[in-house]
């Protein structure tokens, strides 16, 4: 069975975007989106988004993987396997930055990739939009808004006229399999 | 102003400078796509006999890694004093090459250097293969190469640990995180690009392909958020790391009591290099790949300008590093110190040492005068040059100082054997098939960056 997904509207240029998507969030609508080929400076704050909470879990994964390796090399090179090279002390904080260091790298860069994908809720293999044919140009040169049928404020005439108060160039009704 | 203004930033809608001839986004997107589009059975000519070649060194180079296990290091001219040859010089030296791909990618990103945008994606892919280069070296030079898990620290059945302390782990940790945290910087750049060839792909294979690799990617504003303040943090992340990596690499010398190699200037030294040699390679790949590839208005002679100025800039610090270590030799009042620079200028290897002043000190001032720079001719000659040099720069520092030490009984002219040039060809072969694979069927410019940076005026999308 198809239900319907939402309504797809197509803008030629960045402005109109920036400019439909301030009209569309003082309507109050919750559940929609642009999609646009390169990040829009300004379409953020258009849409009202808040700022990514990205930076905090990657500075818990630095501090966690810099004290994990910490906690290894001091366990490792003081007390279970202890050599002794020339004399030099087995507890030594300044051999021991380097490795701290590139691990502390290692785990916020991880972190900063595979939890943006966590939080975009990325890779999956389909969705709704890929099911018109003019959205294959959003990684091209083609920007949209998508208004989804999930968002309470969404009724298919009303919301059908407020995106053509924003000068699209195309409007679509999308449908998804059930 | 408050929040929630239209705010579109003042001097994009004046910038016309970076990207020539009036693009349009679409343009931008065909001129990039067009290669990866190509069908198969009408791939360029040249691109087949690169290939051809470029694939043939890559298998004599695993063949003479088998050979290498089969038989022993025994195979390379290393022998006392001089155990450090060829295989370190090409580690450093492939290491090196890579940090001009991750300078040009994060530090020029914070440092908000538009025009890197047209040459990123190309940089970023020349670190990765050349980390792959590298890291081959260290990997077959142990000799028992069935035991390179000791490098890790694994639990295992002896309960035995690496050694913490030692520069070498230190060197693992560097590279193996420098090579992990470029890939994923070049994947995190790659994949909006990726969905534009998903979504413009005619066959099954590249349907899927790419369609895979995108990971479902939308262009949804709700990511693009998340995205650009991941590319942010590895932009961040990778400028510490990059520095870090060849001083690591520098420490790997400089903590051993060896003369020419024990002293403190390592680290800048290393890195300026580093990024020296990487430019070049940049040159040297790019000029070519402009002209075959059809970027010419994507690649402007204002890139190629800025690389050869950041090429002498950063040239002329190793000549000045040249200069300090032979007046610290004469400072410091060490007899072995001192032996070892007056060894190298005048020494066995005085050819080493004066083709290496050569390519990486003089012909690169030719960069002071703005018609030779901006030359392609030129900048590409130069560029070869400065490859040259910064070989031979690793040669010298690692050769000439191993092969007369402190006892003059021990002293033995180091000579290669014929596997040494063998490997080092079969590692060139492996970076140029690399490199060809990826300029066939990747994009090579990063077309959502390049389309964020053009002008957003109205004039263009008429």
């Amino acid at each position: 069975m198809l239900k319907n997904y939402g309504l797809l509207a197509e803008y030629e240029t960045p402005h109109a975007i920036c400019e439909a998507s301030e009209k569309i969030r003082d309507a109050g609508y919750k559940n929609w989106d642009a999609c646009t080929p390169f990040p829009v400076h300004g379409l953020d704050k258009a849409m009202g988004l808040k700022a990514s909470i990205l930076p905090w879990m990657v500075l818990v994964a630095g501090i966690t993987g810099c004290f994990l390796i910490s906690w290894l090399m001091i366990w490792v090179a003081a007390y279970d396997y202890p050599l002794n090279i020339g004399g030099k002390p087995t507890w030594s904080i300044p051999a021991f930055v380097p490795p701290a260091f590139e691990v502390t790298i290692l785990f916020s860069a991880l972190t900063a990739v595979f939890g943006m994908f966590f939080l975009n809720g990325l890779p999956r293999l389909n969705h709704p939009l890929f099911h018109s044919k003019r959205f294959e140009r959003v990684t091209d040169d083609k920007f949209f808004i998508i208004i989804e049928a999930e968002d309470a404020l969404f009724d298919l005439e009303k919301t059908k006229a407020l995106l053509n108060e924003t000068h699209p160039v195309g409007i679509e009704l999308l449908e998804e399999q059930v | 102003m408050h929040r929630g203004d239209l705010v579109l930033d003042e001097d994009l809608v004046k910038r016309d400078e970076l990207i020539r001839g009036g693009l349009s986004y679409h343009d931008v997107t065909e001129i990039v796509c067009k290669t990866a589009e190509t069908p198969f059975l009408e791939t360029h000519k040249g691109w087949l006999v690169g290939f051809a070649v470029a694939a043939s060194l890559a298998t004599m180079l695993i063949l003479s890694i088998a050979y290498l296990i089969w038989e022993g290091i025994g195979i390379w001219g290393n022998s006392s004093p001089a155990f450090w040859a060829w295989d370190i010089v090409n580690f450093v030296f492939w290491v090196g090459i890579g940090h001009a791909g991750t300078l040009i990618s994060a530090i020029l990103f914070l440092f908000r250097q538009k025009w890197r945008t047209s040459i990123n994606r190309y940089a970023e892919a020349m670190t990765i293969f050349a980390v792959i280069c590298a890291l081959i070296f260290p990997g077959i030079h142990v000799g028992r190469i069935w035991v390179v898990y000791f490098f890790f620290p694994i639990p295992n059945q002896m309960d035995m640990w690496p050694n913490f302390r030692s520069p070498l782990l230190w060197d693992l940790f560097a590279v193996g995180t420098y090579f992990t945290v470029s890939l994923l910087f070049w994947y995190v750049g790659l994949v909006p690009d990726l969905a534009t060839l998903r979504d413009r792909a005619k066959n099954k294979i590249s349907k899927l392909l790419y369609g895979v690799f995108s990971a479902g990617w939308r262009g949804s504003m709700r990511h693009w958020v998340n995205y650009e303040r991941a590319y942010l943090l590895l932009a961040a992340l990778s400028t510490p790391l990059v520095l870090s990596v060849h001083s690591v690499v520098s420490f790997d010398f400089a903590t051993a009591q060896l003369p020419g190699w024990h002293t403190t200037i390592f680290p800048p030294y290393f890195v300026a290099g580093a990024i020296f040699s990487g430019f070049a390679m940049v040159q040297t790949l790019m000029l070519p790949a402009r002209l075959w590839l059809g970027l010419k208005d994507i690649v402007t002679i204002k890139h190629i300008e800025n690389m050869n100025k950041i090429i002498l800039v950063t040239g002329t610090m190793v000549g000045y590093a040249y200069g300090i270590e032979f007046f610290m030799a004469w400072y410091s009042g060490n007899e072995y110190e001192s032996f070892t620079f007056i060894n190298r200028a005048f020494g066995p290897y005085a050819w080493a040492y004066w083709t290496m002043v050569t390519c990486n000190v003089i012909t690169p001032q030719l960069f002071w005068f703005k018609k030779l720079r901006t030359s392609i001719t030129v900048s590409f000659v130069l560029s070869i040059f400065v490859n040259i040099g910064m070989w031979f720069e690793r040669f010298v520092i690692i050769v000439t100082s191993l092969n007369r030490d402190f006892l003059p009984s021990s002293w033995h002219y180091f000579t290669p054997r014929f596997w040494e040039p063998v490997f080092f060809i079969g590692s060139f072969g492996l970076f140029f098939t690399l490199f060809l694979l990826f300029v066939r069927y990747l994009p090579v410019i990063a077309m959502a960056e390049v389309k964020s940076i053009m002008p957003h005026g109205e004039e263009h999308h008429a």
